[in-house]
């Protein structure tokens, strides 16, 4: 049948679409190990690359393949990681919330995290800490999200988003308070440039504990991705039509919330990519969560990678990642509303 | 022949307080092939008794049977694969293309974690040209009249493969070519078998489909029974507090029809 081929967005079948897609990444994830202060070669890259798994010999610098593994695989790693993470947590938020204007940290993820890692700067001001504080406090500030939304009995979805706004501007509050009596010169900046979002400190260490649980995660989501559908045509609808909406509601918030308190205790807060990435996928395959999933994991990850390589290469000093995904995003995102067929 | 639905004195109420229920004491039953019109002033509770029904909402009293089977017992999902629901008109918030939605109606038949086959697909098209929108299926739902999303609503509840259909108003908002149009799939459903529980605003549509009638006033079925018997000038006089004639029309019309004057 061909309504199946034929769809909305630039009109590419959807197949076609995720390999390209799958290729972008690739080329951006090689583009990323080799920029730095030393440009590395691709050839070299990828045999070094290769000698993990094959014996090769080896003819480049020790420091080189230090570099590459320990430095800049990792940040790629989380990039890849954080990236994807946000844009399936956002995309699925969208779903589950009926509204294209919401992302993953609407039942206050970044809120929690962000009282987490003040703390954390406040009291131990080591990276662990931080990392862990912020894990911690922002599955603290969902789950209070979560307890406060059962006390209502009607309108579950309204009554989530208004219980994250509560305790989003309760924990907000709280960390102004922190960064009030904080000492100005060193923790009042920390404290600030954590919430700009980093993927700076992200380690080999890290991945192995933050990438099992962003991949279940998404895993999870992938696999019920064509349900969210049907919650997106709203709750009675989705119970007409057989579905346990209570239960793929609570395994949604769990998952998009693993997902994002994993992503923002390595990487700091960095918004925009959960909004907008769903927006752009939605841009070109449509609205259907069974291709839109896909898409929007390998666009998300691409452009964090690309926006991160751009953030420490581009200019003397690194940028905070936060900023630029916004500032190079708005321009591309205006654009492509423009060129595209939305159905709006 | 034994009932495909079977009601039996049900009450729903949104506090602990059963004086302020939103009806009570509700009761019918729906055989193959039957279309039972429910009319009755706004906010009397129509759309609350057909979401019960449905299973949609829970928190109801009293019983409600599906092929004898007590439905409060049965899953979500096996409610759904016998009972079709085609709510009021709401758009949803995306753009979905009217094939990915009357697909939706195949969610009952797959697990949670599947998403619909090249039959599903099928099973969705034959749905979408029984109710004659087929040309529509790459339309995104946006762009669509009134009527055109209606009829999407009830090709995706026939997708479900039903043995019941509930429709709640489906053709208010529609202009008078829409309104017969859906009356005439509502028809040609009842035709194939399936049993028909619909709310409706006009009397009219009653007497053109209707296989049984009932009248919901204050919260109660107020009167039930063959459409000629249920709407009379005095039922419709006490339940809508207007003055009103109920005429037999000859001229090619030949049917019953409600007149009213101000």
């Amino acid at each position: 049948m061909s309504a199946q081929d034929k769809r909305l967005g630039i009109g590419i079948a959807p197949g076609k679409l995720i390999v390209f897609l799958a290729f972008v990444l690739g080329a951006v994830a090689v583009i990323a190990l080799m920029l730095g202060q030393s440009t590395i070669p691709a050839a070299t890259i990828v045999k070094i690359l290769a000698s993990q798994l094959f014996p090769i010999d080896r003819t480049w610098p020790q420091t080189l393949e230090s570099i590459v593994l320990d430095i800049r695989l990792p940040r790629l790693l989380a990039g890849i990681l954080v990236g994807a993470g946000l844009s399936i947590s956002g995309a699925a938020f969208q779903g589950l919330f009926r509204n294209p204007l919401v992302s993953p940290h609407i039942l206050g993820v970044s809120a929690g995290a962000g009282l987490g890692a003040a703390l954390a700067i406040l009291f131990f001001g080591n990276i662990l800490a931080i990392q862990l504080f912020s894990f911690i406090f922002s599955l603290i500030a969902v789950s209070m999200t979560y307890g406060l939304s059962r006390v209502y009995r009607t309108t579950p979805i309204l009554m989530l988003v208004l219980s994250g706004i509560i305790v989003g501007a309760l924990f907000s509050s709280c960390t102004s308070l922190l960064k009030y009596i904080a000492d100005p010169v060193n923790e009042m900046p920390s404290i600030v440039f954590w919430m700009l979002g980093s993927l700076n400190n992200a380690s080999n260490r890290d991945m192995i504990i933050v990438g099992p649980i962003i991949l279940i995660g998404i895993a999870v989501l992938f696999s019920i991705r064509w349900r969210i559908n049907l919650l997106a045509m709203g709750e009675e609808d989705a119970r007409a039509l057989g579905v346990n909406t209570g239960r793929i509601r609570l395994t949604i918030i769990i998952c998009a919330t693993m997902i994002s308190a994993a992503a923002v205790s390595v990487a700091g807060i960095i918004g925009w990519i959960g909004l907008v990435i769903p927006h752009i996928g939605r841009l070109l395959v449509g609205p259907d969560n069974k291709y839109l999933l896909p898409v929007v994991v390998l666009v998300g990850a691409s452009y964090l990678v690309a926006v991160d390589t751009l953030a420490r290469s581009a200019f003397a000093s690194e940028i905070p990642i936060g900023i630029l995904t916004a500032l190079v995003g708005a321009p591309i995102f205006a654009y492509l509303l423009r060129k595209t067929r939305s159905g709006w | 022949m034994t009932p495909l639905v079977e009601v039996q004195d049900i009450s729903f109420s949104y506090s602990s307080d059963k004086a302020h229920s939103i009806f009570r004491n509700v009761s019918f039953s729906i055989r193959q092939g039957d279309i039972f019109c429910i009319l009755g002033p706004n906010g009397t509770g129509k759309t609350t008794l057909l979401k019960c029904v449905a299973n949609v909402i829970q928190g109801w009293y009293g019983t409600i049977y599906f092929g004898g089977q007590n439905i409060s017992v049965m899953k979500t999902s096996e409610v759904a694969r016998g009972i079709g629901y085609v709510p009021q008109n709401q758009t949803p918030s995306f753009p979905f293309q009217v094939m990915d939605i009357v697909v939706m109606g195949r969610a009952p038949h797959l697990t949670v974690f599947s998403s619909p086959s090249k039959k599903d697909s099928e099973i969705a098209c034959e749905a979408m040209e029984m109710v004659g929108i087929l040309p529509l299926a790459e339309r995104p739902c946006t762009m669509l009249s009134g009527g055109e999303w209606q009829l999407t609503l009830i090709a995706r509840a026939l997708a479900q493969e039903p043995r019941v259909m509930i429709l709640d108003e489906p053709a208010s908002h529609l202009d008078l070519g829409n309104q017969m149009r859906i009356l005439r799939v509502v028809k040609s459903l009842a035709e194939s078998g399936i049993g028909i529980v619909m709310a409706t605003h006009f009397p009219d549509h009653a007497f053109l489909v209707a296989t049984e009638a009932a009248i919901m006033n204050h919260g109660i079925i107020a009167y039930k029974g063959p459409p000629d018997e249920v709407i009379t000038d005095s039922n419709m006089r006490e339940t809508y507090g207007v003055d009103v004639r109920v005429i037999q029309v000859g001229e090619g019309v030949d049917r019953k029809a409600c007149f009213t004057s101000l």
